[in-house]
């Protein structure tokens, strides 16, 4: 496929791989421990175990698989607000695809529909707004989720149907920010990361200035990568440059579709529709500062959290739960007491357990082939 | 050990019942090992096949098997590029007797129409029945109609239930793929999953993809003429083949592997697929059988398939090997192994 087959060109691959191996002995610190590069992005996590990548690197390098899959982070207590919206009777209650396994308290999006709430899977919030148009005589909800790739789209939505006058259509937004969360996992105390790759479709939309501090403050180098299995070894080639040279910068992989500022048309119309929130609730990493956004007070009509009741109760992560410490790249995914016994795909207890781009469904998925070696090398140091 | 833990059998778990428990995947699986099998727990379903081989008095001394199946059609929408709903309630029964190794003869067709059916669309399903069942060379013997207050179903659902007579010698069987064995697949993956996603209109995609529906008795006749010692052999529906495929590990105890490079699949849905967010691995087909046979019969096996009009594209896709015993793992095309299970529910599309 034109496009498509190009970015994943094994011959190419075999030759950022050996590019890569070359490296290593310039870079001082892997004789003492693998390096640990952090994507942060989920999309960023299904290529890699898509394409089965994690094996084709050298041992030096270890990949932590970090928090940006926007379904496996949001909290059990907003999903069960979800709930509460989708069950109510004159409420059609639309979503993304993949939100409807993310389990609640007490149930999924899934299970509301199974027991009789109207939850539409939706590709888009105007197929939201369309429904919206289609019945009047219906309040249609979007379920607004997503880091700043989504932000404009929805805010675009929203100022749609501000010009069209529809008032049955609301959001329930659990838009979500990714530089304060860089900073909450940068800011750890027990993070050894040594590099990080930047999420292609945020940096289309926020460009490449607000990951400057990661570099400049933080001192560890960063790279805004595609999301082909070409952009991804390229991308850790540079990281890994960077290193060598004793460099710390961010750097573009992805120029094809990351302008330096960003995408300005959306990041006005985001700017103009929300406003960050002092602090919102992350599954696995708990509570971040400024990293969500809520919908300005002139768009409250359009904000279902304003508009109906939620419950709005907190819900603690469940204790045997160690995304968090996964999510630092601490422990392993398959390191977690729970991992593939109480916590499966199936019945996932964790964040990283729920959408195929978090870590641990990653793992479960693609990633279980190597386990038993991996379980077997464990026990023989001694740590299992 | 843990990762022994890691693979021990799953329970039905749910309250309800959810779509996923129709998607062929985990869910079902559980479904009908916990539920259905386990109490109506009679030695013909125990094979876990796509029909049941019964052996009869009559026909004992020829060494031939009755082989008996029933499947049900609730696809929306009801007509589609490539089929219908009345095409694939007879091909889909077709195939479930074929993939036994029998020669599919008579069906049964259960109407259930919800009230307010335009007798128009009706009629132009129940010519699309006879139609197949012509080509497929099956006669519908039987029936029974069914009119329900409209909202109690959705149109039209059509249950088919199908008798054929295995010939003696024929026995694949999910269990019987040994290490070395080669797999094959008589076309393109995907197309009937992609063409109804296309059909649904949800996406307003400029495409054609058609729905690969067709009766594979005729396929699967050339295929055991050539190559009699086939060991596996399942149609790879809902699910999709990388559901076959985890079927045949886990009952054989054995490792599929297959290669990506070597996987027949269309642009069109390879472009449907990048686009949603989906796995043409898991895409739905109702045209597609899936083949394991012993390393020295492939080449006849292959030469067979593509010698039929349902295997033209017909292709070698991997082979059977020992370990790590009850897995599916795919050499992607980019040069790393990935493992294939088995769905989880549905396929959803991803957020971004």
């Amino acid at each position: 496929m034109k496009y498509v087959d190009e970015f994943r060109d094994p011959h190419k691959a075999r030759v950022l791989i050996r590019r890569i191996e070359s490296l290593i002995p310039e870079i001082p610190l892997t004789r003492q421990r693998p390096l640990q590069l952090m994507e942060f992005c989920g999309g960023h996590t299904h290529t890699i175990f898509r394409y089965g990548i994690e094996q084709m690197l050298p041992d030096a390098i270890e990949l932590v698989h970090g928090p940006g899959c926007p379904v496996c982070v949001l909290p059990m207590g907003r999903v069960d607000d979800c709930v509460a919206l989708a069950e109510r009777p004159d409420v059609i209650f639309t979503t993304f695809g993949d939100a409807m396994r993310v389990p609640g308290s007490q149930k999924s999006l899934l299970q509301a529909k199974a027991e009789g709430a109207d939850v539409r899977m939706v590709y888009s919030p105007m197929d939201a707004l369309a429904l919206a148009r289609k019945h009047p005589d219906r309040q249609v909800i979007f379920f607004a989720l997503g880091f700043e790739t989504t932000m404009p789209s929805t805010a675009l939505t929203v100022l749609q149907a501000e010009r069209e006058g529809i008032d049955n259509f609301s959001l329930f937004c659990n838009h979500i920010t990714t530089v304060p969360t860089i900073k909450a996992i940068l800011d750890s105390p027990d993070m050894q990361i040594d590099g990080f790759l930047a999420p292609g479709h945020v940096s289309m939309v926020v460009g490449e200035k607000p990951f400057h501090f990661v570099a400049e403050h933080y001192g560890k180098p960063i790279v805004i990568t595609g999301f082909e299995p070409l952009d991804i070894l390229h991308s850790l080639w540079m990281l890994l440059r960077q290193l060598a040279d004793g460099r710390r910068a961010v750097e573009n992989q992805y120029a094809r579709v990351v302008r330096p500022d960003g995408n300005r048309a959306g990041l006005a119309a985001v700017s103009r529709v929300f406003e960050l929130r002092e602090f919102f609730e992350w599954r696995g990493l708990g509570s971040i500062d400024h990293s969500g956004v809520r919908m300005r007070d002139e768009y409250a009509r359009f904000d279902a959290e304003r508009r109906f009741a939620v419950p709005n109760i907190r819900i603690a992560d469940p204790k045997a739960c160690q995304c968090g410490e996964v999510l630092k790249g601490v422990i392993k995914p398959w390191e977690c007491k729970v991992f593939g016994t109480a916590c499966t795909p199936e019945t996932p207890m964790g964040a990283l357990m729920v959408s195929s781009e978090g870590a641990c469904a990653a793992y479960y998925n693609f990633g279980r082939i190597d386990l038993d070696a991996l379980v077997a090398r464990r026990e023989a140091a001694g740590e299992g | 050990m843990k990762a022994e833990r890691l693979r021990a059998r799953r329970r039905l778990t749910a309250d309800t019942i959810t779509l996923a428990h129709g998607a062929g995947g985990k869910a079902m699986h559980d479904l009908i090992d916990d539920l259905f099998a386990g109490e109506f727990d009679s030695a013909e379903l125990a094979g876990r096949e796509d029909q049941a081989r019964l052996e009869i008095d009559a026909l004992r001394q020829t060494g031939a098997r009755l082989a008996f199946t029933t499947d049900s059609y609730v696809v929306d929408p009801l007509f589609f590029p490539g089929g219908d709903i009345g095409a694939l309630a007879v091909n889909g029964t077709v195939n479930d007797l074929a993939v036994g190794g029998a020669q599919p003869l008579y069906l049964s067709c259960g109407m259930i129409l919800e009230e307010g059916l335009p007798l128009a669309t009706l009629r132009q399903v129940v010519m699309s029945m006879k139609k197949a069942a012509d080509r497929a060379g099956v006669a519908i013997v039987t029936g029974d109609t069914k009119v329900v207050p409209r909202g109690s179903a959705d149109k039209l659902f059509i249950n088919t239930a199908g008798v054929g007579v295995i010939p003696p010698g024929r026995e694949p069987g999910a269990g019987r793929a040994r290490p070395g064995d080669v797999i094959l697949i008589n076309g393109p993956i995907g197309d009937h999953g992609a063409a109804i996603v296309d059909a649904r209109g949800e996406l307003a995609l400029e495409n054609s993809i058609e729905s690969d529906c067709q009766a594979l008795n005729g396929l699967v006749e050339a295929l055991f003429a050539a190559c009699p010692d086939v060991r596996c052999l399942r149609d790879a529906t809902r699910g999709g083949l990388a559901t076959v495929l985890n079927e045949f590990a886990a009952a054989s105890s054995t490792a599929m592997r297959i290669d990506e490079q070597a996987l027949p699949v269309r642009e069109q849905v390879r472009g449907v697929c990048e686009l949603l967010g989906l796995d043409p691995l898991y895409l739905a087909n109702e045209g597609k059988l899936v083949a394991v046979v012993p390393p020295e019969s492939a080449d006849r096996a292959l030469a067979a398939l593509r010698s039929h009009p349902a295997g033209r594209d017909a292709a070698i896709i991997g082979e059977v090997r020992d370990a790590p015993a009850g897995t599916v793992v795919l050499a992607t095309a980019f040069g790393g192994d990935r493992l294939v299970d088995m769905l989880v529910g549905e396929q959803l599309p991803r957020i971004c």
